[in-house]
């Protein structure tokens, strides 16, 4: 099987230099649905921060879809995101734009013809059950329909990768089950790496996927 | 609603920016005509045993425009009555050349120091008037309005620095979430920026578009140049073509220097 992440003695830090990630090597297949685990502060967020090229390793190797993230110049950077979708807590929508001009954004990014990407659109709302709000701005909805909106705009452009930080972080336990459903339907029909970082995996989950444990700056596989 | 305010504010602020420099203009170009006014109206006399040609002393003076001979006729008729025909003859014949010279410009006391101190080093030339001490108040009335407008254009530089300090910081909060937000899913920088550039060039061509709607009303009004008139200044409050074409220049210079700083600014959150 590919492997879509490789890490290899990898080291993260801020610019105060405190070390979050030390040494730590793993790799995820693709097609892998990965959870991310770990207390607050441990360095979860760091490590996907890494993943989409917003930190760069301070040591080691870091491979992402084929792309070397040491050092990585910007148009490889963008290159890359083009081919990511990500998902945070706080949705990251884009205010003044409505629902389906959110969710457009990876397609226009990428060049898509506007027809093309209109279907689209109606496809992936329809798919997260929001096609009769695609006019709405993202402040209209609830926090549990704009995470489903954001999940939209990251399936839009068939990325070979979802990176998920705290999905769930702010829903309620339906709308935390939506994006959950979401996310394997992602990983389960789409084939498409799932990374999420989370505090909480649902019990349905937890003994079918791979789950990095983050703890002292060392990730460990739980099996 | 709140897309209409993003708008008003970079459109006030250039409004204010552009309304003070054509209020500078128009207080400019008072001056300059004030200092045309002044210029046509002084001359230096000179008095000269002998004719002047015109065209020897304004190739050897570049301040001097013109020489016109000032016929002394007028004060010989007044003597008419008190004098025979043999004197009037010897007294015309005896009476010095009287000029009157014309300047390229307003002189300063220092120019006029040195004009009269080279026309009489001329053989001819017996006698120089500069009237300097007229000239002086008048000139150093001119240098205190010149000197007032400065202040101005200098206040101007400060507010307009100042207006657009504030925008920068309206706008890097408007646009930075949603240029990250681009960033996140790969926008070359190209992309990120034009919706700012958009904006930025639609409020510049609004805001000039205003200003000479203005300024054009208030031409149609006519209330402005007849208070200029009163005091013989005939001022453009409004030229339509190089001002208009002024006013879209500094606004969209403005607005896309705006774009340009903020995108200089701009740091992808970590």
């Amino acid at each position: 099987m590919d492997k879509v992440i490789i890490a290899k003695d990898l080291t993260l830090s801020y610019n105060n230099n405190e070390t979050i990630i030390n040494q730590c090597s793993f790799d995820i297949n693709s097609g892998d649905f990965v959870f991310i685990t770990g207390a607050s502060g441990s360095g979860k967020s760091t490590l996907l921060k890494s993943l989409y090229g917003a930190l760069s390793p301070k040591q080691g190797d870091l491979v992402v879809g084929g792309v070397t993230m040491n050092n990585i110049n910007s148009k490889k950077l963008n290159f890359l995101r083009r081919h990511v979708g990500i998902v945070f807590q706080d949705y990251k929508l884009i205010k003044e734009w409505t629902i389906e001009k959110n969710v457009m954004l990876p397609l226009i990014i990428s060049g898509y013809a506007k027809d093309v990407s209109e279907i689209q659109v109606q496809k992936l709302l329809t798919h997260v059950k929001l096609n009769h709000q695609l006019g709405k701005y993202p402040l209209e909805l609830s926090g549990g329909e704009q995470q489903r909106v954001a999940m939209a705009r990251a399936l839009a452009h068939n990325p070979i990768i979802i990176l998920a930080d705290e999905p769930t972080g702010n829903l309620d336990d339906y709308s935390s089950q939506v994006i959950w459903n979401l996310l394997e339907g992602a990983c389960k029909q789409l084939k498409t790496t799932v990374v999420v970082v989370t505090h909480h995996i649902p019990e349905t989950m937890k003994t079918d996927y791979k789950h990095l444990h983050i703890e002292h700056g060392s990730i460990y596989e739980v099996s | 609603m709140k897309s209409l305010k993003n708008h008003f504010s970079l459109i006030a602020a250039l409004f204010t920016i552009l309304f003070t420099i054509q209020v500078y203009q128009i207080l400019d170009r008072s001056i300059s005509s004030y200092e045309e006014n002044l210029r046509a109206n002084y001359s230096i006399v000179v008095i000269s045993n002998t004719a002047i040609e015109e065209a020897s002393i304004t190739s050897k003076f570049s301040l001097i425009r013109s020489i016109e001979e000032i016929s002394p006729e007028k004060v010989i008729k007044r003597l008419e009555k008190e004098m025979d025909k043999t004197s009037l003859g010897l007294l015309r014949a005896s009476l010095p050349k009287f000029y009157k010279l014309s300047l390229e410009h307003y002189p300063q006391p220092s120019e006029i120091e040195i004009l009269s101190a080279q026309l009489l080093n001329m053989k001819q030339i017996k006698r120089v008037e500069s009237f300097s001490q007229t000239h002086d108040q008048i000139y150093k009335l001119l240098l205190l309005y010149k000197g007032v407008t400065q202040i101005f254009a200098f206040a101007i530089l400060i507010v307009t620095l100042l207006l657009i300090a504030k925008e920068m910081r309206i706008w890097q909060f408007q646009h930075q979430e949603r240029m990250n937000i681009m960033a996140l899913f790969g926008a070359p920088m190209m992309l990120r920026s034009a919706v700012l550039f958009r904006l930025a060039i639609l409020d510049a061509i609004i805001a000039a578009s205003l200003i000479i709607a203005t300024f054009v009303l208030i031409i149609n009004a006519g209330w402005v140049e007849p208070y200029f008139a009163d005091i013989n200044i005939h001022v453009t409050v409004f030229d339509f073509t190089t001002d208009s074409f002024m006013h879209f220049g500094i606004a969209l210079g403005l607005s896309v220097l705006l774009a340009l700083m903020l995108i200089a600014n701009h740091k992808e959150e970590v």
